[in-house]
């Protein structure tokens, strides 16, 4: 092993150990997941016995660990034993019109701009809507395949591609990496698999939005996409419509892998069922996401607006190994009424002359509790490193509260390391001045938080920031006056 | 234009405007004088709506319409400005995109599409130049870092943008310069207008001598206890305001 890939295997292994405390005796009740229910999902999926063993591994890495607590949230233990891992996911109570959907989801529907065909699919109504994107992918996915391009969900992959998602698979975060992780390993339902071949810029804007099998995969889903040397892709995670989920606890594991020159542009618009008013319901949202920028000149850029969820936790981070790659981290996380989001970013600077930037940008409201983690290491090996991190808290109202922990580790001292954190307020005499410039509350709100995440929205691709736009502002309606 | 009867007006419970009676024909300009804390910037508040001032008793039209009936954004895109006496900063908000907010917001109250981005340009272009304002500033976030006079000034070159047609300057002419008090006074000049009031709020005579008005009012204990020409402004200012007071106290 080399010392770089020391450092690589150490930082995966970090999540765990990072910031946390691993004495609390815990009791799991694991009717829920055995090994027969792994071997029954991959029986099920018809998975060849690699990826079993795979699975497994995960399962038995996963046994041995106890849930993590140390994000600034709260929330009751999960009884992952009333969680069901496979056919669960289908758990959706079935409709048969749009006059069964609450009112209230219909009206945020017809806010965003949904056509009344896709509010169907979205509400889970029963429709003939396949036959007409079939075609769509269809033609769409011809026109990939022209390019080498390989855009399929992760179980065709493991049949279709077993050398590259074995290569691959657990690359960026191994099985034993923190305890969802784990979990995920063992049970993943299904998810994204994409490969850009040597030298191909994808020509479109790739989104799980456009794959058949997008339904019902989001309890744990994996992806895993892969950009060979000198290529390019930019993908957009999920929809942002509001789509109503009965899962309660969603733990995904995304794995990006960049080679020489190769850059991965990954976008998310996270907008899950966040609970009602009073703190009832909601999604448990947490997430492993990670990309490795693997050879030189690479680059990995996540942008994510975060609306949604109960409770979030995600730390979407980059391992920046080869000389003079990049990383970039733009976030924007929103809280209203009783949500919880600790969230944030990574950046392993290994490699020399690497460079990263981090801006996030909190919004709480409500009585929401809005946490900015993030950790900036920089290993001997990187000579000149750079990273630049600017993390702002914006509140609404003065029941909510936002909190940032900023940590640093650097071994080298020819790095630059640059923080900057503001916290602003908008309060009644804020709002006042708008209103006396004509504004209603939501206009002077919906303006105020366009301004305030304009840095992030603008390296979101166009459509997509039009509709976090609109995103915002639904999430924050109500929030004052 | 505006007709104030009767207002009483408390704040977290203490009463600050007393029976306040004004009446502002259109097109003209009055000024309100008065010791600290005898609620003048009370008076501005309240006629903008804002929420902790709790109007007890009293009535107020505005162009016909019962004032106190509107929402605070209603008044403003109806017509009533105010000049704050302490502006705030709002952080990531350039100067144009607050402008164009306000101005889309005052036009679709009227029914009126958005206003094209050429238009609103050379509107921003001619309204600079009546308050000698930089470019520069225009793509600023609002207020953050402005000087207290950039501030005030600001003030103006909304108001000017928004061609409200009551004006309420609460001590607009504080904290500037000599230079930047003549710039501000001969913009508000150049706004007068036989449509348009203005109520100005100031503790100095020499703005009077910019901006001439129609009638002065001294503010005391929560009411307008004087009201004279122009040279009244002088007479405080020569005299202080305490043979107003003892004037007040002999009535009683
Ligand atoms: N939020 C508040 N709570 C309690 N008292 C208040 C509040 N706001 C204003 N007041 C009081 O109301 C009175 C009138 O205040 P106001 O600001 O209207 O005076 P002013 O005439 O504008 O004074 P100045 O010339 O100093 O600007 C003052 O005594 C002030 O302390
Ligand atoms: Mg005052």
């Amino acid at each position: 092993m080399t010392e770089n890939d020391k450092i690589i295997e150490e930082v995966t292994q970090s999540d765990y150990k990072y910031g946390f405390v691993t004495n609390i005796e815990q009791e799991f009740a694991l009717k829920g997941l055995t090994e027969d229910t792994v071997r029954f999902i991959s029986a099920k999926k018809g998975e060849p016995e690699w990826m079993l063993e795979w699975r497994i591994k995960g399962y038995k890495a996963w046994l041995k660990m106890e849930q993590p607590h140390w994000q600034n949230v709260s929330f009751p233990n999960i009884d992952f034993q009333s969680i069901i891992y496979y056919a669960a996911t289908k758990k959706k109570k079935k409709v048969n019109s749009l006059d069964d959907i609450d009112p209230e989801i219909l009206a945020t529907y017809k806010k965003l701009g949904i056509p009344i065909q896709e509010q169907k699919v979205l509400a889970g109504v029963a429709v003939d809507y396949v036959m007409d994107s079939e075609s769509v992918i269809t033609t769409f996915r011809e026109s990939l395949k022209e390019k080498g391009i390989i855009f399929c969900s992760i179980s065709e992959a493991v049949k279709d591609y077993p050398d590259l998602v074995r290569q691959y698979l657990g690359s960026v975060v191994p099985q034993r990496d923190n305890y969802y992780a784990a979990l995920n390993s063992a049970v993943f339902s299904d998810g994204s698999f994409v490969y850009i071949p040597k030298g191909v810029r994808c020509p479109m804007e790739l989104s799980t939005y456009f794959r058949i099998n997008a339904e019902n995969t989001g309890q744990f889903e994996r992806t895993l996409i892969i950009a060979d040397e000198g290529s390019y892709v930019s993908y957009l995670e999920g929809c942002t419509a509001p789509m109503r989920d009965e899962n309660q606890l969603h733990a995904a594991v995304v794995e990006l892998v960049t080679h020489d020159n190769a850059e991965i542009k990954y976008s998310t618009v996270q907008n899950w069922y966040p609970g009602d008013k009073n703190g009832k319901g909601g999604i448990y949202n947490f997430v492993t996401k990670r990309g490795l920028c693997k050879g030189v000149n690479s680059k990995i850029s996540w942008t994510q607006v975060e609306t949604g969820s109960a409770i979030t936790w995600k730390y979407p981070s980059c391992i920046l190994k080869g000389d003079n790659s990049i990383g970039e981290f733009y976030s924007v996380a929103v809280t209203n009424n009783y949500q919880q989001a600790d969230t944030g970013t990574k950046m392993i600077h290994i490699g020399k002359n690497t460079r990263s930037r981090i801006v996030s940008k909190g919004i709480s409201a409500g009585k929401s509790q809005n946490s900015y983690r993030g950790l900036v290491q920089i290993h001997r090996t990187a000579d000149n490193a750079y990273n630049s991190s600017q993390c702002d808290s914006l509140l609404i109202g003065d029941r909510c509260g936002a909190h940032t922990f900023p940590y640093l580790e650097i071994k080298n001292n020819s790095g630059k390391v640059e923080h900057e954190a503001t916290t602003s307020k908008i309060g009644e005499d804020l709002l006042f001045y708008c209103n006396q410039r004509g504004l209603s509350n939501e206009e002077a709100v919906s303006m105020i938080i366009n301004g305030y995440c304009k840095e992030v929205f603008q390296h979101l691709p166009m459509e997509f920031a039009v509709e976090a736009t609109k995103l915002l502002a639904i999430s924050l309606e109500g929030s004052v006056g | 234009m505006l007709s104030i009867k009767n207002l009483n007006v408390a704040i977290n419970g203490q009463q600050i405007l007393k029976d306040f009676n004004l009446e502002i024909k259109t097109g003209e300009v009055h000024a309100i004088m008065g010791p600290n804390g005898t609620g003048k910037s009370t008076l501005a508040s309240t006629l903008a709506g804002k929420e902790a001032y709790e109007v007890l008793s009293g009535e107020v039209i505005f162009k016909g319409k019962d004032l106190l009936e509107m929402s605070p954004d209603e008044r403003a895109r109806e017509g009533v400005f105010l000049a704050f006496q302490y502006p705030v900063e709002i952080p990531g908000v350039t100067v144009t995109n607050f402008m164009k907010a306000a101005i889309n917001a005052k036009r679709r109250h009227f029914g009126l599409d958005p206003m094209d981005a050429k238009d609103f340009l050379k509107l921003m272009r001619q309204k600079m130049e009546l308050v000698e304002i930089k470019k520069e500033m225009m793509s600023r976030s609002l207020n953050e870092g402005f000087s207290g006079g950039e501030k005030k000034r600001n003030e103006i070159f909304q108001m000017a943008m928004l061609e409200p047609s009551l004006c309420i300057l609460d001590e607009t002419d504080s904290g500037l310069d000599i230079d930047a008090l003549r710039i501000v006074a001969n913009g508000i000049n150049k706004l007068r207008s036989p449509e348009r009031s203005f109520l100005v709020i100031t503790h100095y005579q020499r703005l009077l001598n910019y901006i001439v008005p129609d009638v002065v009012h001294v503010m005391f204990g929560g009411k307008i206890v004087k009201s004279g020409g122009k040279e009244l402004a002088l007479e405080l200012e020569e005299k202080g305001y305490d043979w107003i007071k003892d004037e007040v106290a002999a009535e009683a």
